[in-house]
């Protein structure tokens, strides 16, 4: 009876996980395998992929996917730069930390709302920029192929980034306070301080800083996507995810869709393990 | 580091760092200044003054979002999944956290392990399998497979967090109330809870915050218009106010502010909670 006292604790836990994610990814995989349609399966072998890979609109999907990863980066340069400043004890950092992590915690719908205005073509943006005579600048945010890609990805790191600033300003803090009166004694330059010490304190914050992120861009775009463009224009800001969720829900095909989603997965479980691959040899070096 | 040097000499110095903060506290706010003037314009002073303060501010946005009581309807269902979904795993969380912190058993290392890489999982993967089994078991449309839905969502995170927190409780205090004849379970609750408060209230914001905000899952089982989360009814109204745009910035103002004063309350807790995957 002792011996079974961990598992009695254990146990709901085990039992909801195993609705919510075992099961589901199991049945999404042996799905994946199968022509659906009018609640009959027949079995299709690799077909829903071979046609999952030749759907260009798929393809587009995982490839707008892979270009916001680009946010990635710039995130991360803008959470260290503000981290750095705030940590240097520039007046009133608190009330800067506060500001700057507020978008953070605001809802993705509300975001997107507000921003779908602002960048609309008569929003308040083009309409700014109108009036301090730079028409040329205008332009249809969300509304044309060419930029609205870039616009949802402006507004995921505008709504994101606060996250890195907390981060790296909370790892920064907990430092060793000797390390910096070392540097300093010994006439370290700004720089040096920042490349020889604080960033390989940072290393591991780093690291999982960019797991979070390359996973967000990733699989938690939907809510962005869904909000302001539905996809669209003309698939313009298609992603795996929504993807997923129109040739599951909209077009009834399961089988298409649980291709997709293990696909989404695979490259998620790839990306994330390359990564503690290189971080590891790295750290062998 | 300390700063150095006389205060002037300290102004001018940090000068460019001001500059470039006050430059991004600017980007931050004004998405919000700009939501929360907009809710108390008319349409016609919109128009006219797009950016500024509303010269007659009024108040008849926030009736018509409240008309129909559509708006409340869906206020009341986001805080009861909120509630439901947050305490459902807390609760759940804590026995399990508490038996990979502090218990010995077999398997307990690749179970935990498990957690860890659930996390990594996009929710968008289970959501057709969730579908088909809600069907099977007809409660697609209830609050409770919802419940269920985000209860398990959260867990694996709970979990992690909750059990890195507990592994800090002193194994002598355990020890002594063992002596004492507590079961585990008192022990769980009359110690381990109390000492773990502050991991705990981040557990409840987080979540909260994530159930509060989820799109996804609340779009697919909540198809019924008088069951639908704010969230997903402000995407709603949007579509319906769309040439009306101060009507849509009241419902948005409306659904934000609860979240800033949570925020704003209870922001240390928030910041903590969220960095401490990280930094140990």
């Amino acid at each position: 009876m002792q011996r079974l006292r961990p598992y009695l604790f254990i146990a709901p836990a085990l039992a909801v996980i195993a609705i919510v994610f075992v099961y589901p990814v199991v049945e999404v995989a042996r799905l994946s395998l199968f022509r659906v349609s009018g609640g009959r399966e027949s079995f299709a072998g690799l077909g829903n992929y071979l046609s999952l890979f030749r759907d260009p609109v798929f393809l587009r999907a995982l490839q707008h996917n892979g270009l916001l990863l680009v946010a990635v980066p710039i995130m991360l340069f803008l959470g260290l730069v503000l981290a750095v400043l705030l940590f240097e004890g520039v007046g009133g950092w608190k009330a800067y930390r506060s500001i700057l992590f507020m978008p953070y915690i605001l809802a993705i719908p509300v975001v997107g709302i507000v921003f779908s205005y602002i960048f609309q073509l008569n929003g308040i943006l083009n309409q700014g920029l109108r009036a301090i005579g730079l028409d040329f600048l205008a332009a249809d945010w969300l509304g044309s192929s060419r930029f609205a890609l870039w616009t949802v990805m402006f507004v995921v790191i505008w709504k994101e980034f606060g996250f890195g600033v907390v981060l790296f300003l909370a790892r920064l803090m907990s430092v060793e306070e000797e390390l910096y009166e070392a540097a300093s004694l010994e006439g370290a330059g700004w720089l040096q301080v920042l490349f020889r010490i604080t960033i390989p304190q940072l290393a591991t914050v780093i690291e999982f800083y960019v797991v979070i992120m390359v996973i967000t861009m990733l699989s938690w775009v939907f809510n962005y996507v869904y909000v302001m463009t539905s996809g669209g224009p003309g698939n313009a800001t298609m992603v795996a995810e929504y993807y997923i969720y129109l040739e599951g829900f909209r077009y009834n095909l399961q089988g298409i869709a649980a291709a997709a989603s293990i696909v989404l997965l695979a490259v998620t479980a790839i990306l994330i393990l390359a990564r503690s691959r290189i971080t590891r040899r790295i750290e062998l070096e | 580091m300390k700063p150095t040097g006389s205060l002037a000499h300290r102004i001018v110095s940090n000068g460019w760092k001001q500059v470039l903060l006050v430059l991004f506290s600017f980007l931050c706010l004004f998405p919000l200044y700009y939501l929360i003037v907009t809710a108390f314009k008319s349409q016609g002073e919109y128009i006219r003054n797009l950016f500024g303060i509303p010269l007659g501010p009024i108040l008849s946005n926030f009736a018509t979002v409240f008309r129909g009581g559509r708006f409340l309807r869906w206020l009341a269902n986001s805080i009861l999944l909120t509630a439901g979904s947050v305490l459902a795993a807390l609760v759940i969380a804590l026995a399990a956290a508490w038996a990979f912190a502090k218990m010995e058993f077999r398997g307990r290392e690749p179970i935990f392990g498990l957690m860890l890489i659930l996390m990594i999982i996009p929710p968008v993967v289970m959501v057709i399998p969730l579908f088909k089994i809600m069907i099977a078991l007809r409660i697609l449309n209830t609050y409770h497979s919802v419940i269920l839905i985000y209860t398990g969502l959260t867990l694996p995170f709970s979990i992690y967090l909750l059990a890195s927190f507990f592994r800090t409780v002193p194994g002598a205090i355990i020890d002594s109330a063992r002596i004492d004849g507590c079961r585990d379970l008192r022990i769980l609750a009359s110690i381990a809870v109390p000492l773990s408060a502050p991991a705990i209230i981040t557990i409840v914001l987080v979540n909260a915050l994530w159930v509060w905000n989820e799109l996804l899952v609340a779009v697919i089982f909540l198809q019924k218009d008088e069951l639908k989360t704010l969230m997903v009814g402000l995407t709603v109204f949007k579509s319906r106010y769309n040439l009306d745009i101060p009507v849509t910035m009241a419902g948005l103002t409306l659904a934000t502010i609860p979240m800033l004063a949570l925020y704003f309350a209870g922001q240390k807790y928030f910041i903590k909670g969220l960095v401490a995957g990280a930094v140990k």
